[in-house]
């Protein structure tokens, strides 16, 4: 419908609701297929007994030893979050405490929360904004596949629509021992990954 | 506590005031025909004795045959709250009009219920969609609305 207004808001005109509209419609037309895991090769190179070189080891033990995480949290599982940070649990005893307030700063995105095709748009820009490399664990049942909200009109059906994640934290909301849980599986997982890439095609499953 | 009017005092009043307006009684709401909503809310916000200067909440419910939308007004001054409601009966272009001009707390939460129920609020200064965004398909917390 036609919209008359006879004032002027400062935080909307037609025109930036109609881009916000169309960018919403294009994440969602390009949402259809599950990213899979960027590192699902790692599990394939460890059976093959693929040694680490002690760069990679050093690099590694670097970047899983200090995972800045930027605040990302759309809903509830945040305060688990929060609980996980707190003198209860205090996440720090394992230096994985640290909130950035700018992507820009992080390597971690922890999703804690149904997320909305409005917001959506919102999530993969901070995505994007986080230098490499960098890493995303889905935490709650919402944020690995839309949980209880799935078949609503308003929900994505999971992170991993909009972005790729490395580890799948399960529960509603997860206790914080299990948040806990599922950074320290990060941060194995980090430790076997490898600085450059010279492995063969078929290895690299999943990260064509 | 607030104390609840009766249904049946204001619409005693308000068919001595406006012939003609009221569609039901309830025990503590009225429900009141829609073209004469404003004058009806204008007079309860105005006299002395009733005063509503305070707007709780408007929303709306689906009832297949008809929509109902459902203002809970309430008065600091003499601490008591009542409830109005109002029908349409128009299916494919429900219009009920504005209360903005009275109660200014009823901006955002006409535009939800435009958004998700579609019915439309005729004077509200920027109706459009708050929730979900700018072409989506449907008004979904409508009975029949199928994704």
């Amino acid at each position: 419908m036609e919209v008359s207004s006879d004032r002027e808001y400062i935080y909307t005109s037609s025109e930036l609701d109609k881009q916000e509209g169309q960018l919403i419609e294009e994440v969602k037309a390009g949402a259809r297929e599950t990213i899979p895991d960027p590192d699902a090769w790692l599990d394939e190179e460890v059976k093959r007994n693929i040694m680490l070189s002690s760069v990679d080891a050093v690099l590694n033990w670097a970047r899983r030893s200090s995972l800045w995480t930027v605040i990302c949290f759309p809903a509830c599982c945040a305060f688990e979050f929060i609980a996980a940070e707190g003198p209860r649990f205090d996440m720090s005893r394992f230096g994985m405490e640290i909130l950035r307030a700018s992507p820009r700063r992080a390597d971690l995105m922890i999703t804690a929360g149904t997320l909305t095709w409005k917001m959506a748009p919102v999530v993969r820009r901070i995505y994007n904004q986080m230098p490499e490399p960098k890493w995303v664990i889905a935490m709650g049942a919402c944020a690995i596949s839309g949980g209880i909200f799935r078949s609503s009109y308003n929900v994505v059906p999971g992170y991993n629509k909009i972005i790729p994640v490395d580890v799948y934290v399960p529960g509603c909301p997860p206790r914080p021992e299990a948040l806990i849980y599922g950074v320290q599986t990060l941060q194995k997982k980090i430790a076997k990954e490898h600085q450059i890439l010279d492995l063969p095609q078929k290895l690299l499953k999943g990260n064509k | 506590m607030t104390v609840a009017l009766s249904g049946k005092d204001i619409a005693g009043q308000l068919e001595e005031k406006f012939p003609g307006s009221i569609e039901e009684t309830g025990q503590e709401c009225v429900v009141v025909k829609s073209d004469s909503l404003l004058a009806v809310a204008e007079y309860l916000k105005n006299t002395g004795s009733l005063a509503f200067d305070y707007f709780n909440y408007v929303t709306a419910v689906d009832y297949y045959s008809y929509f109902e939308v459902v203002y809970q007004l309430a008065s600091i001054k003499h601490n008591h709250s009542f409830v109005i409601k109002t029908r349409c009966y128009d299916r494919e272009n429900p219009t009920v009009p504005s209360v903005i001009g009275l109660w200014q707390g009823a901006n955002f939460q006409e535009r939800e219920i435009y958004d998700l129920m579609g019915i439309k609020f005729e004077g509200h200064p920027n109706l459009k969609r708050l929730f979900l965004w700018e072409g989506f398909q449907g008004h979904p917390l409508r009975k029949d609305y199928l994704q």
